[in-house]
Protein backbone atom coordinates (compact mmCIF):
# COMPACT_ATOMS: atom_id res chain seq x y z
CA UNK A 1 0.00 0.00 0.00
CA UNK A 2 1.14 3.37 -0.70
CA UNK A 3 -0.77 5.89 1.05
CA UNK A 4 -1.52 9.28 0.34
CA UNK A 5 -3.28 12.66 -0.37
CA UNK A 6 -4.32 14.34 -3.29
CA UNK A 7 -5.18 17.75 -3.01
CA UNK A 8 -7.53 19.57 -5.79
CA UNK A 9 -5.56 23.12 -5.91
CA UNK A 10 -8.85 23.81 -8.61
CA UNK A 11 -11.26 24.06 -6.00
CA UNK A 12 -9.65 24.42 -2.72
CA UNK A 13 -10.93 28.08 -1.60
CA UNK A 14 -8.11 28.91 1.04
CA UNK A 15 -10.93 28.24 4.24
CA UNK A 16 -8.10 26.58 6.64
CA UNK A 17 -10.74 24.28 7.92
CA UNK A 18 -8.58 21.22 7.15
CA UNK A 19 -5.21 23.45 9.24
CA UNK A 20 -7.79 23.50 12.48
CA UNK A 21 -9.31 19.90 12.21
CA UNK A 22 -5.61 18.83 11.61
CA UNK A 23 -4.75 20.14 14.66
CA UNK A 24 -7.80 19.84 16.40
CA UNK A 25 -7.24 15.87 15.98
CA UNK A 26 -3.76 15.75 16.28
CA UNK A 27 -3.19 17.60 19.39
CA UNK A 28 -4.35 14.41 21.20
CA UNK A 29 -2.95 12.23 18.76
CA UNK A 30 -0.19 9.89 18.53
CA UNK A 31 2.17 12.47 18.32
CA UNK A 32 0.92 13.83 21.42
CA UNK A 33 0.02 17.43 22.00
CA UNK A 34 1.04 20.13 19.45
CA UNK A 35 2.23 23.29 21.30
CA UNK A 36 1.34 26.80 21.15
CA UNK A 37 3.67 29.53 22.25
CA UNK A 38 1.93 32.40 23.63
CA UNK A 39 -1.56 31.78 22.63
CA UNK A 40 -3.04 34.74 23.67
CA UNK A 41 -0.01 36.61 23.42
CA UNK A 42 1.07 39.26 20.66
CA UNK A 43 3.00 36.83 18.65
CA UNK A 44 0.87 33.22 18.75
CA UNK A 45 1.90 30.70 16.96
CA UNK A 46 2.91 26.89 17.37
CA UNK A 47 3.25 23.61 15.89
CA UNK A 48 1.16 22.60 12.84
CA UNK A 49 0.87 19.57 10.48
CA UNK A 50 -0.55 21.18 7.85
CA UNK A 51 -0.26 25.21 6.57
CA UNK A 52 -2.29 26.64 3.81
CA UNK A 53 -0.88 29.02 1.89
CA UNK A 54 -2.38 31.77 -1.05
CA UNK A 55 -0.75 32.55 -4.14
CA UNK A 56 -1.50 35.14 -6.88
CA UNK A 57 -0.50 33.28 -10.41
CA UNK A 58 -0.30 35.30 -13.36
CA UNK A 59 -0.58 39.01 -13.85
CA UNK A 60 -3.79 40.97 -14.58
CA UNK A 61 -6.35 40.58 -16.40
CA UNK A 62 -5.49 36.92 -16.26
CA UNK A 63 -4.35 36.52 -12.55
CA UNK A 64 -6.34 34.12 -10.07
CA UNK A 65 -5.83 32.73 -6.67
CA UNK A 66 -5.02 29.60 -5.90
CA UNK A 67 -4.51 27.88 -2.68
CA UNK A 68 -1.69 25.81 -1.26
CA UNK A 69 -2.27 23.35 1.31
CA UNK A 70 0.88 21.97 2.51
CA UNK A 71 1.42 18.70 4.83
CA UNK A 72 3.76 16.09 4.48
CA UNK A 73 4.05 14.60 1.27
CA UNK A 74 4.96 10.84 3.06
CA UNK A 75 8.08 10.85 0.01
CA UNK A 76 8.75 7.43 -1.53
CA UNK A 77 12.66 8.91 -1.21
CA UNK A 78 12.11 10.17 2.05
CA UNK A 79 15.51 11.61 2.79
CA UNK A 80 14.07 12.85 6.31
CA UNK A 81 14.72 9.28 7.67
CA UNK A 82 18.07 8.84 5.44
CA UNK A 83 18.89 11.73 7.75
CA UNK A 84 18.14 10.96 11.07
CA UNK A 85 20.96 9.86 13.20
CA UNK A 86 19.05 8.19 15.99
CA UNK A 87 16.36 5.90 14.06
CA UNK A 88 13.82 8.14 15.47
CA UNK A 89 11.85 8.94 11.83
CA UNK A 90 10.66 5.30 9.96
CA UNK A 91 8.73 5.17 6.64
CA UNK A 92 6.84 2.45 7.73
CA UNK A 93 6.85 -0.51 5.24
CA UNK A 94 3.11 -1.68 5.04
CA UNK A 95 1.70 1.63 3.81
CA UNK A 96 4.23 4.21 3.21
CA UNK A 97 3.82 6.22 6.31
CA UNK A 98 6.70 8.41 7.66
CA UNK A 99 6.59 8.62 11.11
CA UNK A 100 8.40 9.86 14.58
CA UNK A 101 9.07 7.95 17.30
CA UNK A 102 9.10 10.33 20.11
CA UNK A 103 11.01 8.27 22.46
CA UNK A 104 13.36 8.02 20.38
CA UNK A 105 14.21 11.78 18.66
CA UNK A 106 16.86 13.94 20.03
CA UNK A 107 15.57 17.07 18.43
CA UNK A 108 18.96 17.81 16.10
CA UNK A 109 16.68 19.25 13.58
CA UNK A 110 18.65 17.67 10.93
CA UNK A 111 15.38 15.83 9.50
CA UNK A 112 13.59 19.43 9.27
CA UNK A 113 16.61 20.40 7.29
CA UNK A 114 16.37 17.52 5.03
CA UNK A 115 12.67 18.56 3.83
CA UNK A 116 11.87 20.68 1.55
CA UNK A 117 8.38 20.96 2.08
CA UNK A 118 8.87 22.24 5.54
CA UNK A 119 6.76 19.26 6.72
CA UNK A 120 8.86 18.63 9.69
CA UNK A 121 8.23 21.23 13.27
CA UNK A 122 10.12 20.46 16.19
CA UNK A 123 8.18 21.19 19.24
CA UNK A 124 10.22 23.12 21.88
CA UNK A 125 7.79 21.96 24.69
CA UNK A 126 8.73 18.16 24.02
CA UNK A 127 12.18 19.00 22.12
CA UNK A 128 11.16 15.98 19.89
CA UNK A 129 10.43 16.95 15.81
CA UNK A 130 6.39 16.23 14.95
CA UNK A 131 4.68 15.95 11.85
CA UNK A 132 1.67 15.23 9.99
CA UNK A 133 0.74 11.04 10.45
CA UNK A 134 -1.91 10.53 8.19
CA UNK A 135 -4.19 10.28 11.09
CA UNK A 136 -2.67 7.05 11.29
CA UNK A 137 -4.75 7.07 14.72
CA UNK A 138 -8.19 7.48 12.28
CA UNK A 139 -7.90 5.48 9.49
CA UNK A 140 -7.14 1.84 11.00
CA UNK A 141 -9.33 2.55 13.89
CA UNK A 142 -12.31 -0.28 13.73
CA UNK A 143 -14.07 1.36 16.47
CA UNK A 144 -15.00 4.50 13.77
CA UNK A 145 -17.85 3.90 11.34
CA UNK A 146 -15.67 3.08 7.95
CA UNK A 147 -16.80 6.38 6.22
CA UNK A 148 -14.91 8.19 9.01
CA UNK A 149 -11.73 5.77 8.99
CA UNK A 150 -10.26 8.93 6.65
CA UNK A 151 -7.72 11.80 7.74
CA UNK A 152 -9.43 14.89 9.69
CA UNK A 153 -8.45 16.96 7.32
CA UNK A 154 -9.92 15.37 4.49
CA UNK A 155 -13.64 14.48 6.07
CA UNK A 156 -13.31 17.85 7.34
CA UNK A 157 -12.75 19.90 3.60
CA UNK A 158 -15.93 21.56 2.99
CA UNK A 159 -15.39 22.25 -0.71
CA UNK A 160 -13.88 18.04 -1.10
CA UNK A 161 -10.88 19.66 -2.43
CA UNK A 162 -9.29 16.84 -0.35
CA UNK A 163 -8.90 13.09 -1.14
CA UNK A 164 -7.49 10.16 0.32
CA UNK A 165 -6.56 6.88 -0.57
CA UNK A 166 -3.99 3.81 -1.92
CA UNK A 167 -1.57 5.08 -4.73
CA UNK A 168 -0.37 1.83 -5.92
CA UNK A 169 -3.96 0.46 -6.56
CA UNK A 170 -4.31 1.90 -10.41
CA UNK A 171 -8.53 1.97 -9.52
CA UNK A 172 -8.60 4.02 -5.95
CA UNK A 173 -9.77 7.01 -6.14
CA UNK A 174 -6.66 9.09 -6.09
CA UNK A 175 -5.15 6.91 -8.90
CA UNK A 176 -7.86 8.01 -10.98
CA UNK A 177 -8.02 11.63 -10.41
CA UNK A 178 -4.44 12.28 -10.78
CA UNK A 179 -4.59 10.12 -14.15
CA UNK A 180 -7.50 12.48 -15.35
CA UNK A 181 -6.54 15.56 -13.95
CA UNK A 182 -3.26 15.42 -14.45
CA UNK A 183 -2.12 15.46 -11.15
CA UNK A 184 1.57 16.16 -10.04
CA UNK A 185 4.34 16.75 -7.60
CA UNK A 186 5.77 19.00 -6.15
CA UNK A 187 9.12 20.04 -7.04
CA UNK A 188 9.63 16.87 -9.23
CA UNK A 189 13.15 17.78 -9.42
CA UNK A 190 14.66 17.10 -6.38
CA UNK A 191 14.14 13.78 -6.81
CA UNK A 192 11.97 13.06 -3.21
CA UNK A 193 9.00 11.44 -5.20
CA UNK A 194 6.52 12.50 -3.15
CA UNK A 195 3.70 10.30 -3.00
CA UNK A 196 0.82 13.66 -2.43
CA UNK A 197 -0.55 14.78 -5.78
CA UNK A 198 -1.95 18.47 -6.41
CA UNK A 199 -4.47 18.60 -9.36
CA UNK A 200 -3.64 21.81 -11.22
CA UNK A 201 -6.26 24.17 -11.23
CA UNK A 202 -8.42 23.29 -14.15
CA UNK A 203 -8.22 26.04 -17.17
CA UNK A 204 -10.97 28.34 -17.18
CA UNK A 205 -12.16 31.71 -19.49
CA UNK A 206 -10.82 34.70 -18.00
CA UNK A 207 -13.37 36.14 -15.67
CA UNK A 208 -15.08 39.66 -18.51
CA UNK A 209 -13.26 42.97 -17.89
CA UNK A 210 -14.18 46.16 -18.71
CA UNK A 211 -11.17 48.48 -19.75
CA UNK A 212 -12.20 52.01 -18.99
CA UNK A 213 -14.09 54.37 -21.25
CA UNK A 214 -17.90 55.04 -21.06
CA UNK A 215 -19.56 52.37 -18.88
CA UNK A 216 -23.35 51.40 -20.03
CA UNK A 217 -26.06 53.02 -18.33
CA UNK A 218 -26.77 51.24 -15.08
CA UNK A 219 -30.37 49.99 -15.98
CA UNK A 220 -29.09 48.12 -18.99
CA UNK A 221 -26.44 46.48 -17.06
CA UNK A 222 -29.03 45.15 -14.62
CA UNK A 223 -31.37 43.66 -17.24
CA UNK A 224 -28.46 42.32 -18.70
CA UNK A 225 -27.18 40.61 -15.37
CA UNK A 226 -30.65 39.59 -14.58
CA UNK A 227 -30.65 37.80 -17.74
CA UNK A 228 -28.27 35.90 -16.85
CA UNK A 229 -29.02 34.60 -13.23
CA UNK A 230 -32.40 34.19 -13.79
CA UNK A 231 -33.55 30.76 -15.36
CA UNK A 232 -36.56 30.60 -17.24
CA UNK B 1 19.23 29.05 7.21
CA UNK B 2 19.39 29.70 11.42
CA UNK B 3 22.99 30.35 12.61
CA UNK B 4 22.86 28.57 16.24
CA UNK B 5 26.06 29.57 18.28
CA UNK B 6 26.59 26.43 19.39
CA UNK B 7 27.10 24.62 15.78
CA UNK B 8 29.41 27.99 14.56
CA UNK B 9 31.39 27.06 17.61
CA UNK B 10 31.55 23.03 17.23
CA UNK B 11 32.90 23.28 13.59
CA UNK B 12 35.28 25.97 14.25
CA UNK B 13 36.90 24.40 17.50
CA UNK B 14 36.86 20.47 16.31
CA UNK B 15 37.58 21.09 12.78
CA UNK B 16 40.55 23.23 14.27
CA UNK B 17 41.39 20.52 16.71
CA UNK B 18 40.89 18.00 14.28
CA UNK B 19 43.11 19.70 11.71
CA UNK B 20 45.92 20.15 14.36
CA UNK B 21 45.87 16.36 15.66
CA UNK B 22 45.91 15.64 11.57
CA UNK B 23 49.22 17.71 10.69
CA UNK B 24 50.85 17.21 13.76
CA UNK B 25 50.59 13.24 13.86
CA UNK B 26 51.42 13.42 9.74
CA UNK B 27 54.10 15.73 10.29
CA UNK B 28 55.72 14.04 12.88
CA UNK B 29 55.32 9.92 11.85
CA UNK B 30 57.10 11.50 8.53
CA UNK B 31 59.98 13.80 10.26
CA UNK B 32 59.60 16.29 8.05
CA UNK B 33 59.50 19.15 10.82
CA UNK B 34 63.61 19.35 12.44
CA UNK B 35 63.78 19.11 16.11
CA UNK B 36 59.93 17.93 16.91
CA UNK B 37 60.52 14.89 19.03
CA UNK B 38 57.42 13.01 20.58
CA UNK B 39 57.31 15.39 23.71
CA UNK B 40 56.53 18.05 21.37
CA UNK B 41 53.84 16.26 19.06
CA UNK B 42 51.96 14.71 22.45
CA UNK B 43 51.53 18.69 23.03
CA UNK B 44 49.93 19.69 20.20
CA UNK B 45 47.52 16.22 20.38
CA UNK B 46 46.71 17.00 23.72
CA UNK B 47 45.65 20.48 22.48
CA UNK B 48 44.40 19.27 19.26
CA UNK B 49 42.06 16.82 21.37
CA UNK B 50 40.82 20.06 24.00
CA UNK B 51 39.72 21.46 21.38
CA UNK B 52 38.21 19.11 19.79
CA UNK B 53 36.71 18.02 22.71
CA UNK B 54 34.98 21.82 23.38
CA UNK B 55 33.78 21.73 19.74
CA UNK B 56 31.91 18.60 19.94
CA UNK B 57 30.56 19.26 23.83
CA UNK B 58 28.68 22.34 22.18
CA UNK B 59 27.78 20.50 19.81
CA UNK B 60 25.29 18.90 22.18
CA UNK B 61 23.79 21.99 23.55
CA UNK B 62 21.52 22.59 20.30
CA UNK B 63 19.96 19.61 20.54
CA UNK B 64 16.36 19.84 21.93
CA UNK B 65 16.28 16.83 23.99
CA UNK B 66 19.59 15.56 24.49
CA UNK B 67 18.70 13.01 26.62
CA UNK B 68 18.68 10.74 23.55
CA UNK B 69 21.83 11.86 22.22
CA UNK B 70 23.03 8.29 22.72
CA UNK B 71 20.94 6.87 20.05
CA UNK B 72 22.72 8.92 17.46
CA UNK B 73 25.60 6.16 16.99
CA UNK B 74 23.02 3.67 15.56
CA UNK B 75 22.50 4.78 12.17
CA UNK B 76 25.37 4.19 10.77
CA UNK B 77 24.49 3.04 7.23
CA UNK B 78 22.78 5.51 6.32
CA UNK B 79 22.93 9.08 8.36
CA UNK B 80 26.56 11.42 7.69
CA UNK B 81 25.56 12.80 11.48
CA UNK B 82 25.55 8.97 12.87
CA UNK B 83 28.80 8.35 11.14
CA UNK B 84 30.68 11.63 12.48
CA UNK B 85 29.20 10.96 16.01
CA UNK B 86 30.56 7.22 15.85
CA UNK B 87 34.14 8.42 14.24
CA UNK B 88 34.39 11.49 17.34
CA UNK B 89 33.67 8.47 19.56
CA UNK B 90 35.99 5.94 18.11
CA UNK B 91 38.52 8.68 18.12
CA UNK B 92 39.16 9.01 22.09
CA UNK B 93 40.44 5.48 22.72
CA UNK B 94 42.56 5.38 19.84
CA UNK B 95 44.32 8.87 20.53
CA UNK B 96 44.88 7.69 24.53
CA UNK B 97 46.88 4.41 23.02
CA UNK B 98 48.63 7.00 20.48
CA UNK B 99 49.05 9.90 23.84
CA UNK B 100 50.71 6.97 25.91
CA UNK B 101 52.50 5.68 23.14
CA UNK B 102 54.53 9.14 22.53
CA UNK B 103 54.81 9.74 26.42
CA UNK B 104 56.69 6.14 26.31
CA UNK B 105 58.69 7.23 23.80
CA UNK B 106 59.19 11.03 25.05
CA UNK B 107 62.81 10.66 26.69
CA UNK B 108 64.23 7.65 23.97
CA UNK B 109 63.01 9.80 20.77
CA UNK B 110 61.60 6.44 18.79
CA UNK B 111 58.14 5.44 18.87
CA UNK B 112 57.07 1.97 18.97
CA UNK B 113 55.75 0.14 16.17
CA UNK B 114 51.85 -0.11 18.09
CA UNK B 115 52.35 4.38 18.54
CA UNK B 116 53.01 4.45 14.57
CA UNK B 117 50.02 2.26 13.70
CA UNK B 118 47.54 4.26 16.58
CA UNK B 119 48.88 7.89 15.59
CA UNK B 120 48.02 6.57 11.64
CA UNK B 121 44.79 5.74 13.23
CA UNK B 122 44.29 8.57 14.98
CA UNK B 123 44.71 10.98 12.14
CA UNK B 124 42.78 9.15 10.12
CA UNK B 125 39.56 9.27 12.33
CA UNK B 126 40.53 12.89 12.68
CA UNK B 127 40.27 13.27 8.85
CA UNK B 128 36.97 11.17 9.20
CA UNK B 129 35.01 13.31 11.12
CA UNK B 130 35.73 16.84 9.75
CA UNK B 131 34.48 15.39 6.53
CA UNK B 132 31.44 13.43 7.68
CA UNK B 133 30.65 17.43 9.14
CA UNK B 134 30.93 18.51 5.60
CA UNK B 135 29.20 15.88 4.51
CA UNK B 136 26.10 16.11 6.96
CA UNK B 137 25.55 19.89 5.08
CA UNK B 138 27.00 18.83 1.59
CA UNK B 139 23.75 15.72 1.60
CA UNK B 140 21.60 17.80 1.76
CA UNK B 141 19.51 18.41 -1.53
CA UNK B 142 17.08 20.89 0.29
CA UNK B 143 19.97 23.69 0.44
CA UNK B 144 21.16 24.51 -2.95
CA UNK B 145 24.40 25.99 -1.80
CA UNK B 146 25.57 23.69 0.39
CA UNK B 147 24.80 20.44 -1.87
CA UNK B 148 28.26 20.39 -3.61
CA UNK B 149 31.65 18.78 -3.32
CA UNK B 150 33.10 22.07 -2.27
CA UNK B 151 31.09 21.96 1.11
CA UNK B 152 33.57 19.07 2.43
CA UNK B 153 36.34 20.08 0.60
CA UNK B 154 36.03 23.59 1.97
CA UNK B 155 35.83 21.94 5.91
CA UNK B 156 38.91 19.53 4.86
CA UNK B 157 40.99 22.70 4.06
CA UNK B 158 40.09 24.93 6.53
CA UNK B 159 40.56 22.18 9.07
CA UNK B 160 44.15 21.26 8.13
CA UNK B 161 44.88 25.26 7.18
CA UNK B 162 43.74 26.37 10.48
CA UNK B 163 44.99 23.14 12.41
CA UNK B 164 48.82 23.88 10.94
CA UNK B 165 48.39 28.02 11.99
CA UNK B 166 47.97 26.74 15.56
CA UNK B 167 50.27 23.71 15.28
CA UNK B 168 53.13 26.53 14.18
CA UNK B 169 51.94 28.39 17.30
CA UNK B 170 52.90 25.84 19.49
CA UNK B 171 55.99 24.80 17.59
CA UNK B 172 57.11 28.26 18.51
CA UNK B 173 56.12 28.13 21.91
CA UNK B 174 58.10 24.75 22.41
CA UNK B 175 61.49 26.64 20.47
CA UNK B 176 60.79 24.56 17.18
CA UNK B 177 62.45 26.11 14.07
CA UNK B 178 59.51 27.39 12.47
CA UNK B 179 60.36 27.08 8.57
CA UNK B 180 58.23 23.78 7.55
CA UNK B 181 55.83 24.60 9.34
CA UNK B 182 55.32 28.50 8.60
CA UNK B 183 55.74 27.63 4.91
CA UNK B 184 53.27 24.80 4.94
CA UNK B 185 50.64 27.21 6.64
CA UNK B 186 51.25 29.50 4.11
CA UNK B 187 50.45 27.52 1.21
CA UNK B 188 47.92 25.67 2.79
CA UNK B 189 45.76 28.92 4.08
CA UNK B 190 46.56 29.94 0.02
CA UNK B 191 44.81 26.86 -1.33
CA UNK B 192 42.12 27.58 1.44
CA UNK B 193 41.59 30.62 0.32
CA UNK B 194 40.98 30.08 -3.39
CA UNK B 195 38.67 26.83 -2.85
CA UNK B 196 36.65 29.31 -0.86
CA UNK B 197 36.96 32.09 -3.25
CA UNK B 198 35.81 29.63 -5.94
CA UNK B 199 32.77 28.43 -3.30
CA UNK B 200 31.73 32.02 -3.15
CA UNK B 201 31.68 32.27 -6.97
CA UNK B 202 29.81 29.03 -7.05
CA UNK B 203 26.79 29.83 -4.66
CA UNK B 204 26.52 33.25 -6.65
CA UNK B 205 24.91 31.19 -9.28
CA UNK B 206 20.68 31.29 -8.64
CA UNK B 207 20.13 27.66 -8.53
CA UNK B 208 16.89 25.42 -6.74
CA UNK B 209 13.57 24.69 -7.15
CA UNK B 210 11.42 28.00 -7.17
CA UNK B 211 7.79 28.83 -6.59
CA UNK B 212 6.80 27.62 -9.98
CA UNK B 213 8.30 24.49 -9.67
CA UNK B 214 6.77 23.97 -6.59
CA UNK B 215 3.32 24.42 -7.44
CA UNK B 216 3.59 22.58 -11.30
CA UNK B 217 2.65 25.91 -13.07
CA UNK B 218 5.69 26.82 -14.95
CA UNK B 219 4.86 29.40 -17.22
CA UNK B 220 3.31 32.02 -15.10
CA UNK B 221 4.30 34.75 -12.53
CA UNK B 222 3.16 33.80 -8.69
CA UNK B 223 3.65 35.78 -6.13
CA UNK B 224 2.29 35.27 -2.25
CA UNK B 225 -0.46 36.86 -1.09
CA UNK B 226 -1.04 35.39 2.04
CA UNK B 227 1.20 33.01 4.13
CA UNK B 228 -1.74 31.79 6.25
CA UNK B 229 0.08 32.78 9.45
CA UNK B 230 0.00 35.82 11.70
CA UNK B 231 3.36 35.31 13.07
CA UNK B 232 7.00 33.85 12.61
CA UNK B 233 6.36 29.85 12.74
CA UNK B 234 9.30 27.38 13.22
CA UNK B 235 9.54 27.31 9.26
CA UNK B 236 10.33 30.97 9.24
CA UNK B 237 13.10 31.23 12.37
CA UNK B 238 15.12 28.00 11.50
CA UNK B 239 15.36 28.82 7.77
CA UNK B 240 14.70 32.22 7.08
CA UNK B 241 16.97 34.99 7.93
CA UNK B 242 16.66 38.56 7.87
CA UNK B 243 20.42 39.45 7.63
CA UNK B 244 20.75 42.48 4.60
CA UNK B 245 22.63 41.61 1.99
CA UNK B 246 24.61 44.63 2.44
CA UNK B 247 26.24 42.85 5.84
CA UNK B 248 26.93 39.72 4.24
CA UNK B 249 29.02 41.71 1.41
CA UNK B 250 30.98 43.16 4.36
CA UNK B 251 31.75 39.91 6.38
CA UNK B 252 32.56 38.70 3.08
CA UNK B 253 35.77 40.69 3.23
CA UNK B 254 35.85 40.17 6.87
CA UNK B 255 36.30 36.69 6.04
CA UNK B 256 38.61 36.99 3.15
CA UNK B 257 41.02 39.27 4.99
CA UNK B 258 40.81 38.14 8.66
CA UNK B 259 40.54 34.42 7.83
CA UNK B 260 43.71 34.23 5.04
CA UNK B 261 45.08 37.00 3.33
CA UNK B 262 46.42 38.45 6.98
CA UNK B 263 47.03 35.35 8.14
CA UNK B 264 48.61 33.87 5.07
CA UNK B 265 50.94 37.76 5.23
CA UNK B 266 51.96 37.09 8.85
CA UNK B 267 52.94 32.95 7.85
CA UNK B 268 55.03 35.14 5.58
CA UNK B 269 57.42 37.20 7.60
CA UNK B 270 57.32 34.11 10.66
CA UNK B 271 59.14 32.36 7.93
CA UNK B 272 61.37 34.95 7.43
CA UNK B 273 61.54 36.43 11.06
CA UNK B 274 60.16 33.34 13.40
CA UNK B 275 58.74 35.94 15.59
CA UNK B 276 56.51 34.33 17.88
CA UNK B 277 53.60 37.47 18.17
CA UNK B 278 52.73 37.54 14.55
CA UNK B 279 52.12 33.73 14.70
CA UNK B 280 50.08 34.33 17.82
CA UNK B 281 48.08 36.76 16.49
CA UNK B 282 47.89 35.04 13.02
CA UNK B 283 46.09 31.66 15.36
CA UNK B 284 43.20 34.54 16.88
CA UNK B 285 42.61 36.08 13.46
CA UNK B 286 42.29 33.16 11.98
CA UNK B 287 39.73 31.57 14.17
CA UNK B 288 37.68 34.89 14.41
CA UNK B 289 37.52 35.02 10.48
CA UNK B 290 36.32 31.75 10.16
CA UNK B 291 33.80 32.33 12.69
CA UNK B 292 32.41 34.48 10.69
CA UNK B 293 33.01 32.52 7.49
CA UNK B 294 30.76 29.66 9.03
CA UNK B 295 28.18 31.94 10.20
CA UNK B 296 27.96 33.12 6.69
CA UNK B 297 28.33 29.76 5.47
CA UNK B 298 24.35 29.43 7.41
CA UNK B 299 23.11 32.99 6.82
CA UNK B 300 23.73 32.29 2.97
CA UNK B 301 22.42 29.12 2.60
CA UNK B 302 18.75 29.47 1.11
CA UNK B 303 16.44 26.43 2.19
CA UNK B 304 14.06 25.54 -0.33
CA UNK B 305 11.02 25.84 2.12
CA UNK B 306 11.47 29.81 2.08
CA UNK B 307 10.40 29.09 -1.64
CA UNK B 308 6.65 28.67 -0.56
CA UNK B 309 6.62 32.14 1.82
CA UNK B 310 8.06 33.83 -1.73
CA UNK B 311 11.60 34.37 -0.67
Amino acid sequence: MKLGLVIDMDTCVGCHACVVSCKQWNTSGTLGALTDYEPYGKEPNGVAFNRVRSYEVDEYPNNKTVNMPMSCMHCETAECVTVCPTGASYKREEDGIVLVDQDKCMGCNLCSWACPYGARELDQASGTMKKCTLCVDRIYDTELPEAERQPACVLTCPSKARHFGDFDDPDSNVSVLVRERNGLQSMPELGYNPVNHYLPPRPKPNAPTHNGGQLEPLTDRFKKWLNKVVVR
Amino acid sequence: MHPAVSVILFTVSSGAGFGLILMAVALSLMGWVPGMGPGHTLVAILIGSVLATIGLLSSTAHLANPKNAWRAFFRFRSSWLSREGVFAVLFYPTVLVYLISLWLARDTGSLAWWGVLFGILTGLLALATVFCTGMIYASLRTIPQWNSALVPANYLLLAISSGTVILTLIAAIQGIELNVLSGLALVLLVIAGLAKLLYYIWIGKPQGPTLNTAMGITRAKIKILESGQSSRSFLNKEFSNQVPAQTVKQMRWVVYLAGFVIPAILMLIVLQTSMMVLTALAVLLLLGGLAIERWLFFVEARHVVNVFYGQ
